[in-house]
């Protein structure tokens, strides 16, 4: 049974997190790789239960009760189509990153702040999936946060890390009380807190939409939508890098799973207003994200802000299948869903793929501003060279991953004017803009990354002093690549595997996908559209060869190298490249007023005066202006009147408690 | 048989318009230089000139990097995929059910993406300022294309060219999203082509180019693979034009020889009046500043989305 055998790996996981503080504390020098070695060897046996689960039908199904945690209700988990997929999201990269880790693992100062964690983060994540009812899930989910907290506060000594520590751990338990009351009405005062009976209990109407705003803002924190993302550029980047590539490329998927869990498959039938909040947030999120992506300096914060994105466009593809699911269109619904899942099992390769490049920079150059670097393709080629794989995938290029996710998201969109609810008609071809608006941003904000990080000149000695990384982490990332590639051009297979998913979630499954003859995917029907990534890798393929052939063959090959052209005045300086902030101008310019009230003021002295002009930016973040600054001053303001209470004497004391006591007995009393 | 008919046919529309890109560089040239009261080169100076850089040493810039060498190579790849995937004198050609016309814009959207990249490679202020507003205009040109692609597709009930010609050909008519669409996407051909109000094709040395500053590190057989890229989007852009707005007299899968030559006349026909109509175009309009460049792309944007729009009210527009 594969979920015995996950239930015991996560609990070798747990183990291996209580050996390591030993293995720390004695000062043994093989703890990193056996910590990292051992959680590689529980990730994987968690990720062949789900697909077994997930391939092998329900014959590798199944359900566990243990008789631990609390006394009535025990510990329900469960593994069905969902959780194998979700669990085959997070085991994937739980695999690669500890593969990864077992060479960058090496550089960390402090292994102590991070060994123990990082397995505990594991098992948390792989118990939230697997949990089946809402206590095991809430434990677990708080176990998750808990434990990224711990990883994110690893280098504490940065002033700006322990900020993004108190940010996230402010959010994380924010998120966790909007969970705790969305199952609280879920179970309804019975107390039915295992999912079986949430399931079978019926619920109103207007208490699921009661769940999903508060499943909204409980998972849609931890996944990072707009407006809930702020912690999540503070806190990824401020982990070790491998632990980064698990918070944005798993964690947040895990977020995304709490989410379609509740909201498909426990909270009811969906109402159509659903899809609206859905798709509003999610392409708020898609195109705020990148945005905020293209202008950011620090190379890790740039790929937090991405995850925010492309959250954003799971969210999109979700939003359509809530829409869908509520008309019946069951085929529609399950193409949306599908996509949406494909996408975030896409993410997860592809962010990983980069966070690993962006750890592989910090080691070898010991820089992330991507303004002090440039040029690492010489110094560092197989890192440019599977960072440059990685931004293909994430800008949605044929014949990557990330394109055929969101080509499916773009079909679906194309069903939706059968839909009959007219504001759902109007907002889903405003989403698709968003959509196409965020991929085509993201590309830009790619070639920026790669551009300025990998290309050109160096900018400073660290750069100019790069030096690549070792074989471990290099080979980890040839694997992300390899999976990329596989699933942009063979994605038949992988949206079959997803068919009994959006069989559960919406009743209905997309057609299954020829192997023959022509490897192509089909979202309804052939007339209406279908594409074949391994046709088009393989015309891509043969052009340029031929090209190469034919041109070398019957034309020169002749090669000089030479100093650059530039019209004829290049400048030594490396000071004269275009730098990342200049490169951004052109987009700040365009969307900068709008998203970010940006402005931009010159003072020039006088002709004669021998005073420096000076150019200043604003850019201000309107969220964070809007929402959390008057909600800091609300709490603040509410502490300080709440402050009399401190001083008060023992009469009072006893006195508030007492009228605290009768009137909840009066409420009570009245409810009953 | 027929597989290996279709077959043909496929690589015959595939060499025709690696063939025929050049000269509607040529005859566009011409035909400007004859507005503008030249003489004008010759219709097959493209071709020259092609043959006289693939024949020239490469001079590589002493940093560039193994991407600069490929990307060339890459760009031209993607585009001429993309350029053998829009029916051209042929409809329902045989691998046309590989990409639809979304995946046709992403691959020209790959293209772009190495050009840009190119252009950073040498560290040089003229390549970055070329890339990063490439990228700018590519962010609003994309969406509006994605838009235009709905508009389309909503009127025809599919994403696949071949499918969406045949439509018009039996069942268009004239329709107001058309109409929006058409003018939408002229305005995207004029941008991602670097044609005049966005760019000039005819310039060095200014502040003001795009394209050309991405490749101004180029030299040798890589310029002219990029060129001939260059002009293979030019003509996949007029053919696709045609393709969709006035399809007449493309050929079906089971027309005979007759209606393929008869496709083929009618295609050249098709590329010589838009690649004028271009031109005239182009000579009546001053080229705009980079800043003004966002709103007229933007109206393209707002053009593709209000078809949409109108589709979704309702699918008689």
């Amino acid at each position: 049974m594969p979920i015995v055998a996950a239930l015991l790996s996560i609990a070798g996981l747990a183990g291996v997190a209580v050996a390591a503080p030993i293995l720390v504390a004695r000062r043994v020098n093989w703890a990193t790789p056996a910590v990292y070695g051992a959680s590689l060897a529980f990730a994987a046996v968690l990720l062949l239960s789900g697909l077994l689960a997930l391939l092998g039908g329900s014959a590798f199904q199944g359900n566990v009760h243990l008789p631990i945690g609390l006394p009535w209700i025990g510990a329900h988990f469960a593994l069905d189509p969902l959780g194998a997929a979700f669990l085959v999201i997070v085991d994937f990269g739980a695999v690669v990153a500890s593969f990864y880790a077992i060479g960058y693992g090496a550089h960390e100062e402090e292994p102590g702040r991070v060994l123990p964690f990082y397995p505990a983060f594991l098992a948390g994540m792989n118990l939230v999936v697997l949990s089946a009812d809402a206590f095991g899930f809430l434990v677990a989910w708080e176990f998750m946060s808990l434990s990224s907290w711990a990883l994110v506060m690893a280098h504490h000594h940065d002033a700006e890390n322990r900020r993004a520590g108190y940010v996230y751990l402010l959010m994380a338990s924010f998120g966790t009380l909007m969970l705790l009351l969305a199952f609280g009405l879920l179970a309804g005062p019975d107390g039915g807190y295992a999912f079986a009976s949430i399931r079978a209990a019926g619920h109103a109407p207007w208490l699921s939409g009661l769940v999903l705003v508060l499943m909204l803002l409980g998972a849609g924190s931890k996944a990072g939508l707009v407006p809930l993302h702020v912690w999540l550029p503070l806190a990824h980047p401020a982990a070790p890098s491998h632990v980064s590539a698990l918070m944005s490329g798993v964690m947040t998927k895990v977020a995304v799973y709490g989410f379609i869990r509740v909201v498909f498959d426990l909270a009811g039938e969906p109402a159509w207003w659903w899809a609206v909040v859905v798709l509003i947030l999610g392409a708020g999120s898609a195109v705020l994200g990148v945005l905020h992506a293209v202008l950011q300096r620090d190379l890790k914060r740039l790929l937090a802000y991405s995850t925010v994105e492309n959250v954003g466009i799971v969210f999109i593809g979700l939003g359509l299948g809530l829409a869908f699911k509520t008309n019946d269109m069951a085929g529609a619904a399950a193409l949306a869903v599908t996509a949406a899942i494909f996408h975030a099992f896409n993410h997860s390769l592809f962010k990983s793929l980069l966070f690993f490049g962006a750890g592989n920079v910090l080691t070898g150059a010991g820089e992330r501003d991507i303004e002090k670097l440039g040029g690492l393709v010489h110094r560092m080629p197989e890192t440019a060279y599977l960072f440059l794989g990685g931004c293909l995938a994430i800008s949605a290029l044929p014949p990557l991953n990330g394109f055929v996710s969101e080509w499916l998201i773009l079909q679906a969109i194309l069903i939706s004017p059968d839909l009959p609810q007219w504001a759902l008609r109007f907002l889903i071809p405003a989403s698709g803009a968003m959509l196409a608006l965020a991929a085509a941003l993201a590309a830009a904000c790619f070639v920026r990354a790669f551009g300025i990080t990998f290309l050109s000149r160096p900018r400073s000695p660290a750069a100019e002093t790069a030096r690549e990384v070792g074989r471990w982490q290099i080979r980890a990332m040839y694997a992300l690549l390899a999976v990329c590639l596989v699933a942009g051009i063979f994605p038949g297979p992988f949206l079959d595997a997803l068919s009994p998913v959006s069989q559960m979630l919406v009743g209905g499954a997309m057609p299954k996908q020829p192997l023959l003859p022509h490897l192509a995917i089909i979202p309804i029907s052939e007339s209406r559209s279908s594409y074949s990534g391994f046709l088009v890798f393989f015309f891509i393929l043969m052009a340029n060869w031929a090209a190469i052939r034919v041109i070398h063959n019957f034309a020169s090959r002749a090669v000089r190298r030479a100093p650059p052209w530039d019209c004829g005045f290049p400048d030594a300086s490396p000071a004269t490249q275009y730098t990342a902030d200049s490169f951004a101008q052109p987009v700040r310019r365009v969307f900068g007023p709008i998203a970010f009230r940006a402005k931009v003021s010159q003072t020039m002295p006088p002709p004669g005066d021998l005073a420096p002009a000076r150019l200043t930016l604003s850019l201000r973040d309107l969220i964070w202006e809007f929402i959390y600054e008057p909600l800091e001053g609300a709490v603040l303001y509410a502490a300080e009147r709440l402050n009399v209470l401190q001083f008060l004497t023992i009469r009072s004391y006893l006195s508030l408690v007492f009228a605290a006591l009768v009137l909840l007995l009066v409420l009570v009393a009245t409810w009953a | 048989m027929g597989l290996i008919l279709a077959i043909l046919v496929q690589g015959l529309q595939m060499v025709l318009v690696l063939a025929l890109a050049p000269g509607l560089v040529g005859f566009t040239r011409k035909v400007k230089a004859r507005l503008l009261r030249r003489r004008g080169p010759s219709i097959l100076q493209p071709y020259r000139d092609l043959l006289r850089l693939v024949r020239k040493e490469a001079v590589l810039a002493d940093n560039a990097s193994w991407l600069f060498r490929n990307a060339p190579y890459l760009i031209f790849a993607t585009t001429w995929v993309a350029a053998a995937l829009v029916p051209t004198f042929a409809a329902g050609l045989h691998f046309s059910w590989a990409a639809d016309l979304i995946a046709i814009t992403a691959l020209l959207g790959s293209a772009r993406f190495f050009l840009a990249l190119a252009g950073m490679d040498i560290g040089t202020a003229f390549g970055g300022i070329g890339s990063s507003r490439e990228m700018l205009f590519a962010t609003l040109a994309e969406p509006a294309m994605i838009m235009i692609v709905f508009t389309v597709a909503l009127v025809a009930g599919s994403t696949q060219l071949s499918t969406v010609a045949e439509f018009m050909v039996d069942h268009g008519t004239l329709r107001v999203s058309l109409g929006l669409a058409l003018i939408g996407l002229i305005i995207v051909a004029l941008t991602e082509n670097a044609r005049v109000p966005v760019d000039n094709p005819a310039t060095h040395l200014e502040l003001t180019m795009v394209h050309e500053a991405m490749v101004l590190e180029y030299s040798g057989r890589h310029l002219a693979v990029i060129e001939l890229a260059a002009a293979l989007k030019l003509l996949l852009y007029i053919s696709l034009i045609a393709c969709i707005f006035t399809p007449w007299g493309i050929a079906r899968q089971d027309d005979g020889l007759l209606g393929m030559t008869l496709g083929v006349v009618t295609w050249v026909g098709k590329l010589a009046v838009g690649g004028f109509l271009m031109v005239v175009f182009e000579t009546a309009i001053a080229k705009m500043r980079v800043f003004r460049v966002p709103e007229f792309v933007g109206g393209a944007l707002m053009l593709g989305f209000l078809g949409t729009l109108l589709l979704f009210v309702s699918r008689s527009f």
